[in-house]
């Protein structure tokens, strides 16, 4: 997905602050234009509308429950990167929020494991 | 001992603007300050506070999917689901985060009239999501399905409940902020203010994502 970047150059005289300058510029560089979010939202409804449609058809069989899967994890990676900024957001951010879902996957997995969950 | 002046701290030019949730330098009321990260402590507790309601909603999920099919004799939820209705309010719920973004756009380019707009179509899409599961909430328990029914009720109304109560707060959260930047109360940072907003009612709508597949979508 290519995405248009709004780049606002504001000025900065002081010639020491060249680091924060260049770490600024960055940072504008990948300001996402309100033409991309609605993109991004279109993308979202279509993926909503293939998770129910996938529901509605026969023959899927084995494979509707990972494609679902997919189509969830794949909505909620680009609401999380993109309307959430976190894709190209602090580094301490990212983990912040990941180790706290990480945590979650790794401990659930684990209870519904012991509660036989995948097996029955 | 000499005269000495001292030279006044240089102070950040005017024309720079941080993006929302790095620190700018200043507090809320102009005095220079320094994080010892660089970045703002608000986003930074922010995100840890997301962090950690993965595993309060992690735990809600799992309970539901380990019960979902213990119901018993008592109505289970392939009698209940309505899959159109629940696909329509998760489509509500998903623009409702465009509409967010767009408010977080609009208060990024000091748009106080386009932010407070957007911030109020969020709070309304809202608004709607959550009548739309009180009237499903109604429909279930006219049909059978009590809180104390079975395991299965129990878990679903428990997930799903917590859910509206944070959609709920949400709300409430949206409208303070549209009443706030009205009466011009909110010192500082604008931008990062309705960003934080805008996190929070983000990831209710990733929760509502994963809630959808997991709960509506996928057979039990």
């Amino acid at each position: 997905m290519s995405i248009d970047h709004d780049t606002p150059t504001p000025g900065m005289a002081d010639s020491t602050e060249v680091v924060s300058q260049v770490e600024h510029d960055d940072l504008y560089a990948h300001e996402i234009s309100d033409k991309n979010y609605i993109v991004i939202a279109l993308i979202l409804a279509v993926l909503t509308a293939l998770e129910v449609a996938a529901t509605e058809v026969d023959g899927l069989g084995s494979f509707l429950i990972p494609a679902l899967l997919i189509m969830m994890a794949i909505k909620f990676f680009i609401v999380v990167s993109y309307f959430m900024h976190l894709k190209h957001d602090a580094a301490l951010f990212k983990f912040g929020f990941y180790i706290g879902l990480a945590g979650a996957v790794v401990l659930y997995s684990v209870m519904l494991t012991t509660f036989h969950f995948f097996i029955d | 001992m000499s005269d000495t002046t001292v030279e006044p701290s240089a102070t950040p030019e005017p024309d720079v603007v941080v993006p929302a949730g790095y620190d700018d330098g200043q507090d809320h009321i102009g005095l220079p300050h320094h994080t010892t990260t660089g970045l703002s402590n608000t986003k930074l507790a922010m995100w840890l506070f997301l962090g950690s309601e993965c595993l309060l909603f992690g735990g809600l999920i799992s309970t539901y999917m380990l019960y979902r099919n213990r119901q018993g004799d008592a109505i289970g939820p392939d009698q209940l689901w309505d899959i159109p209705f629940t696909s329509a309010t998760s489509f509500i719920l998903l623009m409702s985060s465009l509409t967010m973004v767009l408010a977080v756009s609009a208060a990024k380019r000091k748009d106080e009239r386009g932010t407070r707009l957007w911030l109020t179509v969020t709070a309304l899409l809202g608004g709607l999501f959550l009548a739309g599961q009180v009237y499903e909430f109604t429909v279930f328990y006219r049909e059978g399905l009590g809180y104390t029914t079975s395991l299965f009720s129990s878990s679903f109304y428990t997930l799903t409940g917590f859910h509206g109560v944070h959609v709920a707060v949400g709300i409430i959260m949206l409208l303070s902020l549209v009443g706030m930047l009205a009466k011009g109360r909110i010192l500082g940072d604008k931008a990062e203010t309705v960003e934080m907003v805008g996190l929070y009612w983000h990831f209710v709508d990733v929760v509502w994502i994963v809630i959808f597949t997991l709960v509506y979508l996928i057979p039990a």
